[in-house]
């Protein structure tokens, strides 16, 4: 009766599951002329496979069905022909032949990366992209970091869980189609991997190493994909965002975020009061520092000490600005120095110094970030 | 046979196993140290088992409910290191030790005591090993493949635990590897020659040169870890003018002809087994074993397929996927070769050949998708999601595992002198057979669908196909818990079983009664 219920309990599970069900199965075309390249070598491969499975299978199950004692079957005792060896080698042989002369001409047009007009750099971090859109003029360089938008709640269950879960970034990668762009990929930690499944184009990201891939993408539209490389605790939450725009709305928004990296450059120069730095530093924490110090500050015993209490956080300021800077080597924390702005520092290390029950009571300002930088 | 058997059984009487746990404990015997082996396999099996139920549980719903990321990278990296190195090659060195002396007509293995000292450091490493779970910062997080700098800079402290437990293992491994060479090629019963030694003897013989080969090589490079971590070297480490990129190749060519050293062995045993029920000699001995000394071969020089997104240039990546696919045509060999074994045979399908039939169908299906990911520009779309899990978990769990179980249920007779329950052995196939191909067919799809491997949370697309796997999972886990208890069932309460209880098997093991004498083949054996 028991086992009857877990049955019934467990079919309506499936049921359910069915009726919102995304039962995908294949690989996707996706929107780039490689795409369509690779998906095209996957299916033939894939049915090389199966036409080949058929066949042996086939033999097998037939002698299976036909050759067994209990039907009367007496075995004959022939083995060993040169012949049919020979063809059991030669003709596979001849099969992989035609794929590999297939995919090779692929591959090397993968390996092109000549005569891109866009160049983005992409950098890994734990657990968040930084995008760099090179240019000639580093005064308009624009870069941002992409990190995941999914709320807590939803992770935790608390929050009914949005369609794009997991798959959706504070600010995605925008780039135009119909253009060749260049990707530069490398990492600031760990290795990562960039991966668009509808681009077809998955590259690691590793330190101290600039890999290449390129891409043109033909269809506008929001493309979705995902750290494909174990970095670390948060690596199943690192989503790759990429919106396809049309080469004219992807210049205005390119202006659009040069004229912002200007105005962001200025916060760093104008007067901070304490509130404001301590609202600004609950964000950047947020985003930043929270994944491994918790939302609290309490760490995670033997993994990442809390802060809440922490000498560092309790002592001179100097120290404190030292951690956040420069990093910690040999240990999980980074260097933030380059990867957030005078002004984000500053008003994150006043958070941490003043939250939690830490009442250390000091203000860090932009500047003393800039001169702490400019005095090391 | 049997009578020889019996009267040097009388010569030797003061030779009988000890009692107590000192027998175990000093033991030199080779079906003591290969039942020891077994155990212990079989052990490593259930708690690997154990982690990799957690993951399914995780992983039954989208959503953090069991466990936190920082658990669940710890339960991959465990579930993976337990199972290749605790369960499947000790499971293999178990089988070599209790079989290639009797198949080759030997007294005993060539070096008895190293014997011993390789079994007994085996649960030291691996009770290091599983209590960095219970260190502060946890068990190893990395991924079995534990790829630098996230097993160095960024490592737990227990990492250091880690890698001395793998140094253990490695001794382990060379020690056993070396035993197998030595006794293969020294201590062979007159007129046993090469090429006329079983299957499992050649197939052992080039495992154990590939142990030898790589293990050093495994070595290496968690040393080289090591020296990173404690000592201020920069192999892998960028900031410091190494590369991470190193790693991997060092890894990779000790990792590709690992998980050729889990599958031929188990070429071997299916070898035995199917001539065995279809009642009719191996179709081409000879050239099963060419095909395994090609592909042990072609192991050594397709270590960078494992890396085809780390950036290699273009020559290299196209020779890797040549190389690669190269492997299809031996594979395809020893296929095709089982097949026609089969054909026009008089089969029969008791619990051992049922688990080598699905060895041959499951593992071509692991060999189809390992075809596919040969092909480099399509490896983009498939490396590191869950069509690479598909893939290897079809080689190794219906592949490796089966052929381990199949081995079980057709030697136990001979090893207990009982035998299993037939019915009960076949209630265990089937179970096993739908569970784990539903855990692990769906996983192809989520791979192609886009999940990346090792996530503790997925996206919503996911979320059906990855239910079903846990559901599968869930199945085949308890499944082997019944297998358990056949085994157990049979030694304690089984029927006595005959010297030979399969009317087809062929080899010297089936010579000597059931169970083998604790001594057998103290003088050899006559082969013509």
């Amino acid at each position: 009766m028991k086992l009857q219920r877990v049955f019934i309990a467990l079919t309506a599970l499936l049921i359910s599951s069915v009726a919102r069900a995304d039962w995908t199965l294949n690989m996707p075309r996706g929107v780039t002329d490689i795409s369509q390249e690779v998906y095209g070598l996957h299916m033939l491969t894939l049915w090389v496979c199966v036409v080949i499975g058929v066949l042996v299978f086939g033999v097998m199950f037939y002698s299976m069905f036909k050759h067994r004692k209990s039907k009367g079957a007496v075995s004959s005792n022939f083995h060993e022909s040169t012949k049919v060896e020979l063809a059991w080698t030669l003709i596979p042989a001849a099969v992989i032949f035609a794929i590999g002369v297939k995919a090779t001409y692929t591959l090397a047009d993968m390996y092109n990366f000549e005569e891109s007009e866009v160049t983005v750099e992409v950098v890994g971090y734990q657990w968040r992209w930084r995008y760099r859109y090179i240019d000639e003029n580093a005064e308009k360089e624009v870069s941002f970091f992409s990190s995941l938008s999914t709320p807590r709640d939803e992770i935790n269950n608390r929050l009914e869980k949005n369609e794009n879960y997991l798959l959706e970034v504070d600010e995605p990668m925008v780039l135009p189609t119909g253009t060749k762009v260049r990707f530069l990929l490398s990492s600031a930690d760990v290795i990562h991997s960039w991966w668009v499944p509808a681009l077809a184009v998955k590259k690691d990201a590793i330190p101290g190493i600039v890999n290449e891939a390129w891409t043109i993408i033909n269809e506008e539209g929001t493309y979705r994909g995902q750290c494909t490389e174990l970095c670390g605790k948060d690596h199943g939450f690192m989503p790759v965002v990429v919106e396809a725009v049309s080469p004219e709305e992807f210049e205005q928004w390119l202006a659009d975020k040069e004229q912002e990296a200007i105005e962001l450059a200025e916060l760093n120069d104008r007067e901070w009061t304490f509130e404001e730095l301590m609202a600004r530093g609950e964000e950047v924490y947020g985003s930043a520092c929270a994944s491994c110090h918790q939302p609290n500050g309490s760490g995670v015993p033997g993994a990442f000490p809390a802060l809440a209490g922490s000498p560092i956080a309790l002592g001179p300021a100097e120290g404190h600005l030292d951690v956040v800077v420069n990093g910690v080597r040999g240990t999980a924390m980074a260097a933030y120095g380059d990867q957030l702005s005078d002004a984000d520092i500053a008003a994150v290390i006043t958070y941490e110094r003043n939250a939690w029950g830490n009442d250390v009571g000091d203000m860090v300002t932009p500047v003393d970030v800039y001169n702490f930088k400019a005095g090391e | 046979m049997t009578t020889t058997t019996h009267d040097h059984d009388h010569d030797h009487e003061h030779h009988g196993p000890a009692k107590g746990l000192t027998r175990w404990l000093y033991t030199t015997n080779h079906k003591d140290i290969g039942t020891m082996y077994l155990w212990f396999s079989f052990a490593m099996f259930l708690l690997g088992g154990t982690f990799a139920m957690v993951i399914r549980a995780e992983l039954f719903q989208p959503g953090l409910q069991l466990v936190q990321p920082e658990f669940f990278n710890q339960m991959t990296t465990m579930h993976g290191l337990i199972m290749v190195f605790g369960a499947v090659m000790p499971a293999f060195v178990g089988l070599a030790n209790w079989m290639i002396p009797m198949m080759v007509g030997a007294p005993d293995m060539a070096l008895p005591r190293m014997n011993n000292l390789s079994f007994w450091i085996l649960p030291f490493a691996f009770a290091m090993l599983a209590s960095t779970l219970f260190m502060e910062g946890g068990a190893p997080n990395f991924g079995w493949t534990f790829y630098a700098p996230l097993s160095t800079t960024y490592a737990p402290p227990s990492v250091t635990f880690f890698i001395f437990a793998v140094h253990i293992m490695g001794a382990s491994s060379i020690m056993g590897a070396i035993n197998i060479v030595a006794t293969i090629l020294n201590m062979r019963a007159p007129g046993m020659t090469l090429m006329k030694m079983p299957l499992f003897v050649w197939t052992w013989l080039i495992t154990a040169y590939l142990l030898i080969a790589v293990m050093p090589v495994l070595a290496g490079v968690v040393t080289m870890m090591l020296m990173d971590i404690h000592f201020g070297t920069a192999f892998f480490n960028a900031a410091g003018g190494g590369s991470p990129v190193l790693f991997q190749h060092i890894f990779w060519f000790f990792g590709h002809p690992e998980v050729y050293i889990m599958i031929l062995p188990a070429f071997g045993i299916v070898s035995a087994i199917i001539p065995a029920f279809a009642r009719k000699q191996l179709f081409g001995y000879s050239s099963m074993v060419y095909a395994t000394a090609s592909i042990a071969f072609l192991s050594f020089i397709v270590w960078a397929h494992h890396m085809f997104t780390v950036g290699i240039p273009f020559l290299g990546e196209a020779f890797f996927m040549w190389a690669t696919m190269l492997i299809a045509v031996p594979t395809g060999v020893k296929v095709f070769n089982w097949v026609t074994t089969m054909f026009r045979g008089s089969m029969t399908f008791e619990t051992p050949m049922l688990f080598a039939i699905c060895f041959v169908v499951l593992f071509t299906i692991g060999g189809f998708s390992g075809l596919m990911l040969a092909v480099a520009p399509a490896d983009f779309q498939y490396h590191d999601t869950y069509f690479v899990v598909a893939h290897f978990h079809y080689v190794l769990v219906p592949g490796a595992v089966f052929s381990i179980m199949a081995g079980v249920y057709y030697w136990l007779p001979k090893w207990s002198g009982k035998m299993y329950n037939e019915t009960l052995g076949k209630v265990h196939f089937w179970l096993s057979f739908i569970g784990v191909n539903v855990l692990f067919f769906p996983q192809h799809f989520l791979g192609l669908a886009g999940m990346p491997r090792r996530i503790p949370d997925y996206a919503l697309q996911f979320a059906d196909f990855n239910m079903v796997s846990s559901i599968g999972g869930f199945l085949f886990g308890a499944s082997q818990l019944l297998f358990l208890y056949i085994v157990v069932h049979t030694i304690v309460a089984g029927k006595p079983a005959p010297a030979k209880p399969w009317e087809g098997a062929e080899g010297l093991e089936w010579t000597v009664d059931s169970p083998a004498p604790y001594h057998t083949f103290s003088t050899p054996p006559k082969i013509d």
